[in-house]
Order: structure tokens, then C-alpha cells, then sequence
């Protein structure tokens, strides 16, 4: 079995097919929606860890790119830069799920990476750009 | 029980001050009570380390031959100011690159100095008789210039508010990104590690005051911009508010990459993390039942940044102990909150301090004179008017 993070972006005029049933049912993928944008009319985005054969995670992606969506590996790792890192603690302010946190005593950081989705909120908050996400 | 100013410098002169810093003496006050701290300790020592945007660096470059009277002046594409004598300029920390916007700015170039680096002069003038040059075009170190000196006309500021956004859009703010709906909040002060709100009515902070500033020492040069003793108090006598500021004064060759740290708050704009640390002699029990308040104790106001007017809403009062829990209530909703001031390093600088005037390195300075006082002087706003109206 593989695993593989995709990251997706839909056309404003999105295909009608439900993409994650065909993933499931075609290619027989178990997918895990870490975060997803969706509104009609408007450009969206989902980042999908899928699970499953290397050869039908290949050809799941080769159907999502047929149905008009633009498929990227996602961001595989956030790399905290500790010589830049001044703990000042904003990452933390804007991290919805919880992954950057002080420590009790508010001077420590931890990134607890399976809590991450990924979004990026904290790359953009910090100020000393100490977070970067490699590919 | 009161202690002088000269009795506490004496016993530092003989090595037997009890110096301790302020979160230390909040413990020892709890455990032996606000009198057996103040007859047992002698000095409290404070840090804070947060974005100061009102902070910058007097530089002289020396001269050239043939000398230029400097006009336009650019440090690593960071426009500088030109309004002064022929090589004599001030760089302020907002202040962009022309040429990578607002991820390198003024704060980036003095990073860059303290770091030991050479950044690249240029300027521009329409030359004189007695400064023909007219181009130049060259690369200086801190080692280099006559005189570098922060002169940041308002830091450590007393008090800071909470930050959230109702709104149903993102915003980004010099207190970070507000997510909409009251979607997290911020906060920005190091709470009872603050040089200022340990000594709310500025009793022994003053004009003259002995201060650390970015590593390196220094002093109150004067009361700093927007300095409001009139701000909301509460039962302690201490402000819920942005209140007291002070303006401050140091050598930038003695300042430490540690202690200053360039920062770009995203679509907002480039600052810098000042760090700021004041010793307070513990001269009476009035300022030790000050110096001994917790987190606990010390309150913030909650402001609406999603009404971008000058008069936010206010939604309330939180303690720096709440904040510091994670969340908080706003509107009856579980508001996710994070600090932007670095308690770490507000922790370094105060025992920093501790260990300098612990052995000796540091007197302990009287201010020549006070700050304005609560029931003087208020912050005035800006009103726009028109030339006939004036």
C-alpha cells in the first residue's frame, strides 16, 4: 500500500462528478480530506491524503486531471528555522488544529506534525519567516 | 520600611544586592507576603520583547573624498532619511525596500549590521561647492560609521490591547493575521514581566533611566510618542490599556543579534522585536505590592480590529493569565488566542539584567525627571480640517 498527498485545485467550472466517490469506488482509495475550499463559482481546494495501490493512486490522479482539476504534491513537511524562531508564539494564534503550541510554561514551541492540515496559516503569520514547507 | 536610591546602589557597589526578576519576586512576595519581599529584595528586574514599529538608528557615515552632501540615501534599497546634516542619517524600521517590498525593510538592514554584515550605501545629491559629489555608491559596516545609536521614540509600551476581528473577512494586522467570526485573537505584552506595568505611575522609570535596550545599554531618553498616563486603571492602579511609553536611547554597536530581531507582519508591514529590560529598585512597599502582581492580576481590553475606525469596539476584559490559557470568551464564543510578544526572550533579558547588576555592571539611575503622571496629559487625535477652517 502507498500513500500519497495531493493537493487539488478546481476550475471555477468544476466537473459534476463527485471526484472522492470515483477515487473510492474506481480506484479503490481510501481518501482522508485534510482541508477543502469548495464554493460554486469560485476556484477550489483540497488537500487529500489518499491511501491505496501505487499503480490506482497513479490512475486516480490521471482521472482527476482528465476531469479539469490541477493535481500537486502537496507539501510534504513544515521546517521550523529555530535560529530565526524568536517564540513569540503567533503561529499558534492563527493554527486551527492545533498543531503549533506553547508549552506550559510559554516559552517553549512544539509542532506536533500529525495534528498539521497543512494550510499554511502559519508560514504566512510569522514574522521572522522561520516556518517554510518543503516539497 | 522605604529604601533610598543610595542605600540600594550601595549595596550593589559591595556585592550584596538581592536581585531578583519580576516573575521571582511574585513568588517570594506569595510566599512570605508583599513586606518580608520588599524588606528581603532589593532590585526587581523586568523584560519585554515584542514588534516595536517605532524604533530606528541614527547613523553617521563619515566622509567621502570628494565629500557628498547625502540627499537620497539607500541602505540595501531601504530608503533612508536625508533631512539631516551631509552624512548623517536616520533609518526607521518600517520603512520598505524599493526593491523586495515589504518581506526586507529598515529592521532587516539593522539586523543585518548587528549581525557583523556590510550593507550597500548608495545616495544621491545635487552637489555644492563644499561637497562636489554628487553619486556614491559603496558598502558599510557597523565598524565602519562614527556613530550608530538607536533613537526609538516609542517602546515597551504599557500595555497593549487583545485583538480579534467580527468581521466576515480574514484581515492582517500589525497584530497579526485576525481570522473572521472571532476566529482566534492575539495579544502583545509580556504581562507581569513588563518594565512598565510593574511600575504603573512610573515612579522609578523615568527621563535618565539606566535601560536595556536590544543587548546593549542604554537610556530613557524621554517620554515616548503617544505616552498616555490617563489611560483606564484598574484596582491596583495599574492600566487595562496602550498607556505609558517611553523613548529610548543606545549604542547599536553593543546590541545584540539575540535581543533584535527583524519582523514582517504579513500584509501589514516590516518591524522589529525590541528587546527592553529596566531594573526597578524595590524602594517601599507601595511598588513591591506592584512589583509582586501576577498574570493574574493584570488585565487587557479585548478590541474589535475588524472596525477599522480609531475607535474600535471594546468587548471586554481579560487577565494576561486567561490569555496566556489559550482562549478566551468574546460574545459568548471560545476565542483561540496566541501571544506575539516573546515571553522567552522577556525571560532572558530579565535575568540578563539580574546577572549585570548582580555583578556590579549596572547602577541603578534616579530619573533627572518623571514622566507625565496620570491626570496630565491625555493622547489627542487628529482631526482633519480644512485651511479655512483653521
Amino acid at each position: 500500500m502507498a500513500r500519497r498527498r495531493l493537493d487539488l485545485t478546481f476550475p471555477p467550472r468544476q466537473a459534476t462528478k463527485p471526484i472522492t466517490y470515483h477515487l473510492v469506488q474506481d480506484f479503490h482509495l481510501v481518501p482522508n480530506i485534510l482541508r477543502a475550499q469548495i464554493q460554486p463559482g469560485q476556484q477550489g481546494r483540497m488537500l487529500v491524503e489518499v491511501t491505496g495501490k501505487k499503480e490506482e493512486i497513479e490512475a486516480g490522479v490521471a482521472f482527476l486531471e482528465k476531469e479539469g482539476l490541477t493535481v500537486s504534491a502537496a507539501a510534504s513537511d513544515i521546517v521550523l528555522d529555530e535560529d530565526r524562531c524568536v517564540v513569540c508564539g503567533l503561529c499558534t494564534a492563527v493554527c486551527k488544529p492545533g498543531a503549533l503550541t506553547l508549552g506550559h510554561e510559554r516559552d517553549t514551541l512544539a509542532f506536533e506534525k500529525d495534528k498539521c492540515v497543512y494550510c499554511e496559516a502559519c508560514v504566512l503569520a510569522c514574522p521572522r519567516r522561520a516556518v517554510t514547507l518543503t516539497f | 520600611m522605604a529604601k533610598s536610591w543610595e542605600e540600594i546602589n550601595a549595596r550593589i557597589a559591595a556585592g550584596e544586592a538581592v536581585v531578583v526578576t519580576a516573575e521571582e519576586f511574585a513568588e517570594i512576595a506569595a510566599a512570605e507576603g508583599v513586606k518580608g519581599a520588599a524588606k528581603r529584595v532589593d532590585v526587581v528586574t523586568t523584560g519585554t520583547f515584542g514588534p516595536m514599529c517605532s524604533s530606528g538608528v541614527m547613523l553617521n557615515f563619515g566622509h567621502s573624498d570628494p565629500p557628498i552632501k547625502m540627499g537620497r540615501i539607500w541602505l540595501n534599497d531601504v530608503p533612508a532619511y536625508g533631512g539631516l546634516a551631509a552624512v548623517d542619517t536616520y533609518l526607521g524600521v518600517t520603512e520598505p525596500s524599493e526593491t523586495k517590498g515589504l518581506e526586507y525593510g529598515g529592521a532587516h538592514v539593522i539586523e543585518d549590521l548587528i549581525r557583523g554584515k556590510r550593507v550597500h550605501l548608495r545616495a544621491t545629491s545635487y552637489g555644492t561647492d563644499c561637497y562636489p559629489r554628487t553619486e556614491i555608491d559603496t558598502w558599510v559596516g557597523l565598524e565602519d560609521l562614527n556613530q550608530a545609536y538607536f533613537f526609538n521614540p516609542r517602546n515597551a509600551y504599557q500595555n497593549y490591547a487583545v485583538a480579534v476581528n467580527s468581521s466576515d473577512q480574514p484581515i492582517y494586522t500589525y497584530l497579526g493575521p485576525l481570522l473572521p467570526r472571532f476566529g482566534n485573537g492575539t495579544f502583545c505584552s509580556a504581562g507581569a514581566l513588563s518594565p512598565l506595568l510593574n511600575d504603573p505611575t512610573y515612579r522609578t522609570i523615568g527621563v535618565g533611566t539606566r535601560a536595556f535596550v536590544a543587548g546593549a545599554p542604554g537610556y530613557v531618553a524621554w517620554q515616548g510618542t503617544q505616552h498616555n498616563p490617563n489611560q483606564n486603571r484598574d484596582e491596583h492602579g495599574v492600566p487595562t490599556g496602550p498607556a505609558g511609553t517611553i523613548a529610548v536611547i543606545a549604542d547599536l554597536k553593543q546590541a545584540s543579534p539575540e535581543f533584535f530581531s527583524a519582523a514582517t507582519m504579513t500584509r501589514y508591514g516590516v518591524s522589529s522585536f525590541v528587546g527592553i529590560g529596566i531594573p526597578i529598585p524595590v524602594l517601599d512597599e507601595d511598588l513591591a505590592a506592584q512589583l509582586a502582581l501576577t498574570d493574574a492580576d493584570l488585565s487587557a481590553t479585548i478590541f474589535d480590529y475588524g472596525v477599522a475606525r480609531r475607535s474600535r469596539p471594546a468587548l471586554g476584559q481579560v487577565t494576561y493569565a486567561q490569555l496566556h490559557g489559550g482562549a478566551i470568551t468574546v460574545a459568548g464564543k471560545r476565542v483561540p488566542v496566541g501571544p506575539i510578544s516573546s515571553l522567552a526572550k522577556a525571560r532572558a533579558i530579565a535575568a540578563e539584567l539580574k546577572r549585570w547588576v548582580s555583578e556590579r555592571r549596572w547602577k541603578l539611575t534616579e530619573p533627572y525627571e518623571l514622566l507625565p503622571q496620570p491626570g496630565t496629559q491625555s493622547t489627542k487625535p487628529l482631526e482633519i480640517r480644512s485651511e479655512e477652517a483653521i
